[in-house]
């Protein structure tokens, strides 16, 4: 077992890890935060997209000891209190998801396009942008519109629309 | 999982002392594909030497006519490097279309081509643009360096530096995706350099990437796609599978080479 020191949502925690441990094993069964999911076993599903240092990451995909001393944002992290960030009220508000499994890494991952791509996003792009986000219910199509939208209201600065009930 | 020992070294030095101290050791660079199978149990290996805190391994810079990239620099910092796009356009494209965003802001260079993966990407440039492998120990030619399936010139205490692409008078790159795995089903990188045309083909051969000597004689008189039309390429050795038999995968390889030497820079 190791130490790793990780800043997550804002708040620096030091964890004794075994090396095998995954970052998101690190995220879900010593932090506790259930929000980034596990979908699959091979990389593909992105159910389990944090971002790390600023970037969209599979959190199944990078052992935690490598994240040591990195800077992470789940899920959790959007949030301003009971305010949902703009990309998650969007989500809502198009009913971008049915289950929702596979909805925390589709926001992390639309949030990581508009911090690259900007606000402006066509159709195919954000088709093209998701590939590495599977999603076995909506068939896309809301989820496309959400992103759309939620790009747009991050854009502004937008304040969600409503508080979250 | 399995349980490894892990060691994260600060230099290349400490790196290579680590992989002869242990037998078993595996570098991780990016970890996307070594930590999937690890995951699958498809890989255990005793030791895992972690060169993400290695200096000096990351970065695109121009050197006289060569694009040396470090063995570490992410797929994403090669697709967005300004002297890659505008020195070879085709890498930046085969960049671009490699896994997909989140892989990218992972995966590297050097662990793609120590992997040496029969469907990866990053091979056939490497091999049609007549890149040089520089390593701990010595320089490697492409051409020497991909052995077959997973296997490459790499000794076991070797580690990749940077790879030095020589700048071509033009290239292409065009890949049919495996829609699921986003790997190529085919894919084949075309280039016009100095000493020729190169023609290298990946995810089609039984022993990995490799090149078209045929077209390549072609287009170095002509380097265009009706200059290839008639070449057909045989079917033996080539990969058949669930999703594509011998005769389709051989088949692509002309389509895609036409299509790459159409959309070539």
């Amino acid at each position: 077992m190791s130490n790793v020191t990780v800043t997550v949502n804002g708040k620096s925690h030091t964890v004794d890890v075994a090396p095998e441990t995954l970052l998101v094993e690190l995220i879900r069964e010593k932090l506790r935060l259930t929000g980034t999911h596990v979908g699959c076993d091979t990389s593909q599903c992105g159910a389990c997209v944090v971002h790390v240092d600023g970037v969209a990451v599979k959190s199944c995909t990078m052992l935690a000891m490598t994240a040591d001393g990195a800077s992470v944002t789940t899920i959790e992290g959007l949030a301003n209190g009971s305010a949902l960030h703009p990309m998650q009220e969007a989500f809502r508000e198009h009913h971008g998801l049915q289950c929702g499994f596979c909805t925390p890494g589709m926001i992390m991952s639309a949030v990581d396009i508009v911090n690259r791509k900007g606000s402006d996003l066509d159709e195919h792009t954000i088709r093209d942008e998701l590939e590495g986000n599977i999603c076995r219910c909506t068939g896309y199509h809301n989820i496309v519109k959400a992103v759309a939208a939620g790009a747009k209201a991050m854009k502004g600065g937008a304040k969600p629309a409503r508080a979250a009930e | 999982m399995y349980a490894f020992t892990y060691e994260r070294p600060k230099s290349v030095e400490e790196a290579v002392n680590l992989l002869k101290k242990s037998g078993e050791a595996k570098l991780l660079a990016g970890g996307q594909t070594l930590l999937p199978a690890m995951k699958l149990r498809l890989a255990s290996p005793g030791t895992i030497v972690d060169l993400s805190k290695v200096a000096g391994l990351s970065g695109v810079k121009r050197d006289g006519n060569d694009i040396v990239i470090g063995a570490m620099t992410k797929h994403v910092d090669v697709m967005n490097s300004a002297e890659v796009q505008k020195s070879i356009p085709a890498l930046a494209h085969l960049v671009s279309v490699l896994g997909d965003p989140a892989v990218r802001n992972r995966g590297t260079i050097g662990g793609s081509l120590a992997n040496n993966d029969p469907s990866a990407d990053y091979p056939a440039a490497v091999l049609a643009l007549n890149a040089t492998v520089q390593t701990n120990k010595r320089k490697i030619a492409a051409d020497d360096f991909f052995k077959g399936l997973f296997e490459t010139a790499l000794a076991g205490d070797e580690i990749i530096e940077a790879v030095r692409f020589p700048v071509p008078e033009k290239a292409g790159y065009e890949k049919f995706r495996n829609p699921a795995s986003r790997f190529a089903l085919v894919g084949v990188f075309v280039a016009k350099g100095k000493d020729g045309a190169r023609v290298a083909v990946t995810g089609a051969g039984e022993s990995g990437v490799f090149r078209v000597k045929e077209m390549e004689a072609a287009l170095g008189k002509d380097f265009s796609a009706k200059a290839i039309e008639g070449i057909k390429v045989p079917a033996k050795g080539m990969i058949a599978d669930l999703h594509g038999t011998a005769e389709y995968r051989a088949h692509l390889i002309g389509v895609l080479a036409r299509r790459a030497l159409a959309a070539a820079k």
